[in-house]
């Protein structure tokens, strides 16, 4: 499937997160989370639902905010400050379980707003960029159509286009294909799989486990706001530790 | 083979719908007579519609429209027979207090021009310089203007400077529809000027303050910061309309005289005496241009609007200002930051919850103590700032609304990607939330400008009661009652209802979603 070979991990440190919690309210929603991210890694975080997948991807650019704790994405802290924000921001790309393209917008328009306005790109520029990666996720014949005019798999795909636009050094995916049918799945994991070989520095919150196998290098598995296990796919899958691990592979797997 | 196996072995290709019949028969057939509940309900409507009509339409129909007075009137109906009826249309001969008021007879031609001209001004703004609707929009006008100025017997000087003047706006529609623009941002300057006379100077020097304290905003926001550029704005705005200057030496006269003598505080505040002709700026602008270059037009007060020219001038301008306040305070209403919350909400329930003709009456006696004292806003002035207000209310609740129904993964994506607060309003939020509300907003419209009638009850002539009275009070008409109703009503529906066409054609327009 995935040509490993070409996805080398370095030593540098693309996302630290140490000894991270958060609350809703009154509720302790992510427990002492510690993870380091190299560039070029390429993480799956898995667990049942109302684990914190979402919760934790989303502390990553910032979309929740964490009470304790450090993350550090690019060499950047998160804090209060708004310009470390909107730096990290524009150096994470995310995509959504909802896609949450922009409706009344034509799809190379998606593509174009965020480079013409934040990086302020000459729009003419942008245009090139968003078609080269509308190529990339197949779909450039759909460049003037509403994202309500096109597939599912297709809209993921926009999105995903969309978030590689900015260049991003890092991609965030939570639940990208948990929203499609099983047929449009597959175009959408063979997009990140592509994104994979190129190099990209991903975390994907997922439960496709094939995805999982063929190209991550971790895969972290949560409950109840914690990490409860992380390892190389092969260990985890076949040789899972802990007993929560078991249920829930038995679980996704088993029927 | 048993009957529940089966296997295609070819595929079905698609086939053109049957042939149904169609026409007027079937079209009666399905939407009119469709059950015996649906006939029986036709004939009804239609017995009721007979009864209605019956009594009506002769009346309309063989009213009379050559008569000098109400007796006169009734006399030619008398001679059409013992029980003729009709209506007496002829007072329609003063149709024209009803649209100008009382401007002066000779200056028709002004505010007919300035009405022209708005409607240039709003052809690229509503049809978002399509080239097609602003040029038959400006070209259409121009035509009516000229056929209107013919009908109002103007010399024939202003004619043809009008037919060169939309010849040429016409032109441009057609060629850079968009730069119509141009003219819908002078057009307050235009329209003001037009309607009320005097130096054009004047409006000129409003719209450069405005534009500078505007750029100034803009200039200064992202080197100073929002508060520090919205503080050196207002100052900017209070010294070039305001006299900030005799304010504070007012004050500090005032806290000087507790504690000393009347005249030890005159002669200490002489010095600075000479700065209070200091401010404002704007007529000092204004002047000194005119002295350069005189331009004026005939002045003509404010008592002296009346009928649907006041009704369009408060409609026309509350209408424009009161959606940018509204979108301000929908999204103020939903800010993190608690002092502005708090403010908008407070101003937002405080409107919604006092009669609009409570704050008519403000208008007319309250706004003066709040303002500062050199301020003389004109009456029709301050019924505009209230009438806007009200309105701004509402429409930040319709606007609300569509914020609310937007789902809460746009605005995550647009931070996502890294846009910053106002260019995920602009460019996100707000196209889609403000598409939502059009029904709402174009209501709230529909409202305000029949509310403009409300403006009688503190003693301007609008259509329906000032200026029916004052017809009424003419003996010759004393007595007449349904049918300058009909007319003004005529009037307000014509315009209430293209409203609401050109709402449901902008819906039509937005809508991308293809659902
Ligand atoms: N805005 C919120 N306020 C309060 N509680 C929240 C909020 N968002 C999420 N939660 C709670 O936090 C917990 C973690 O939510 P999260 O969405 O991160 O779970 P998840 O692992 O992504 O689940 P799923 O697989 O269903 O997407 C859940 O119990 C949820 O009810
Ligand atoms: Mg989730």
């Amino acid at each position: 499937m995935a040509n490993a070979a070409k996805m080398t991990v370095t030593d540098e440190v693309a996302i630290q997160i140490t000894a991270m919690n958060k609350w809703y309210g009154q509720f302790h929603v992510l427990r002492d989370i510690n993870i380091t991210v190299n560039r070029g890694e390429r993480i799956v975080i898995c667990g049942p639902s109302g684990s914190g997948k979402s919760t934790l991807i989303r502390c990553i650019n910032r979309l929740e905010e964490h009470q304790q704790g450090q993350i550090v994405v690019d060499g950047t802290e998160l804090t209060n400050d708004l310009k470390n924000i909107d730096k990290v921001r524009s150096e994470v790309g995310m995509v959504f379980q909802h896609f949450n393209l922009f409706p009344h917008l034509t799809i190379l328009e998606n593509l174009t707003l965020a480079p013409i306005w934040v990086r302020k790109v000459p729009k003419k520029e942008a245009e090139e960029t968003a078609m080269y990666f509308l190529q990339k996720v197949k779909i450039p014949e759909q460049a003037h159509k509403y994202p309500g005019q096109l597939s599912g798999g297709q809209q993921q795909r926009v999105a995903i286009a969309r978030s590689l636009c900015m260049k991003p050094r890092i991609m965030l995916f939570d639940e990208p294909t948990s929203a499609l049918d099983p047929e449009m799945i597959k175009e959408v994991l063979d997009t990140m799989i592509s994104l994979a070989e190129d190099g990209m520095t991903m975390i994907c919150v997922t439960h496709e486990m094939g995805f999982a196998q063929a190209v991550a290098n971790r895969v972290i598995f949560m409950d109840q706001g914690q990490i409860v296990e992380q390892n190389e796919p092969k260990e985890f899958f076949n040789n899972p530790k802990s007993d929560r691990t078991k249920l829930f592979l038995s679980q996704i797997l088993g029927h | 083979m048993s009957d529940s196996s089966f296997i295609r072995s070819e595929m079905l290709q698609p086939q053109i719908p049957p042939v149904s019949e169609r026409g007027i028969v079937k079209w009666l057939r399905e939407n009119l007579f469709s059950g015996w509940l649906n006939s029986i309900l036709t004939i009804l409507a239609l017995v009721a519609l007979y009864f209605a009509l019956s009594n009506s339409l002769p009346w309309v129909l063989n009213g009379v429209w050559d008569a000098g007075s109400l007796n006169d009137c009734r006399a030619i109906l008398a001679a059409r027979g013992e029980d003729a009826v009709g209506a007496c249309w002829a007072v329609l001969s003063r149709w024209n207090q009803f649209i100008y008021g009382f401007y002066p007879v000779e200056l028709y031609w002004r505010p007919t021009l300035a009405a022209a001209l708005l409607i240039v001004a709003l052809a690229p703004v509503l049809y978002f310089g399509l080239r097609r609707p602003t040029t038959y929009m400006t070209g259409g006008i121009g035509l009516l203007l000229l056929l209107s100025l013919f009908g109002l017997k103007t010399d024939t000087w202003h004619i043809g400077l009008a037919a060169a003047v939309f010849g040429a706006l016409t032109a441009v529609a057609w060629l850079l529809p968009k730069k119509l623009l141009y003219v819908t941002l002078a057009f307050p300057g235009i329209g003001f000027w037009l309607l009320w006379g005097g130096s054009a100077w004047g409006p000129v020097a409003v719209m450069i303050g405005l534009g500078l304290v505007g750029a100034l905003a803009l200039w200064t926001i992202p080197r100073i910061g929002m508060i520090l550029a919205a503080l050196l704005a207002a100052l900017l705005f209070l010294s070039w309309f305001m006299d900030p200057i005799s304010s504070v030496l007012d004050f500090f006269g005032m806290i000087l005289g507790w504690v000393l003598a009347p005249e030890t505080v005159a002669s200490i505040l002489r010095p600075v005496a000479g700065l209070r002709d200091l401010l404002p700026l704007q007529p000092h602008v204004s002047g000194g241009l005119q002295s350069l270059l005189p331009v004026s037009l005939e002045q003509v007060d404010s008592d002296q609007f009346g009928g649907f020219l006041l009704a369009f001038v408060i409609g026309v301008t509350a209408i424009s200002a009161s959606l940018p306040i509204g979108i301000v305070l929908a999204l103020g209403r939903r800010s993190d930051m608690p002092l502005v919350k708090m403010i908008c909400v407070g101003f937002i329930e405080f409107v919604r919850g006092v009669p609009l003709i409570t704050m008519l009456f403000t208008a007319s006696l309250l706004l003066q103590y709040f303002l500062p004292p050199q301020t003389n806003f004109d009456l029709i002035l301050r019924v505009i700032i209230l009438v806007t207000l009200f309105a701004a209310a509402y429409i930040a609740e319709v606007v609300r609304g569509g914020l609310a129904a937007l789902p809460r993964g746009q605005y995550e994506a647009a931070d996502a990607l890294g846009l910053d607060y106002w260019q995920a309003q602009r460019l996100i939020i707000l196209p889609q939330a403000l598409k939502i509300s059009i029904p709402g907003i174009v209501s709230s419209f529909i409202g305000l400008f029949k509310d403009t009638t409300l403006v009688a009850l503190v003693g301007l002539a609008d259509p329906l009661q000032g200026i029916r009275k004052i017809v009424l009070a003419d003996t010759d008409w004393k007595g007449i009652y349904w049918e300058p109703f009909i007319f003004v009503g005529c009037i307000f529906f014509v315009v209430c209802f293209s409203m609401s066409r050109y709402s449901m054609y902008l819906e039509q327009k937005l809508k991308t979603d293809h659902r």
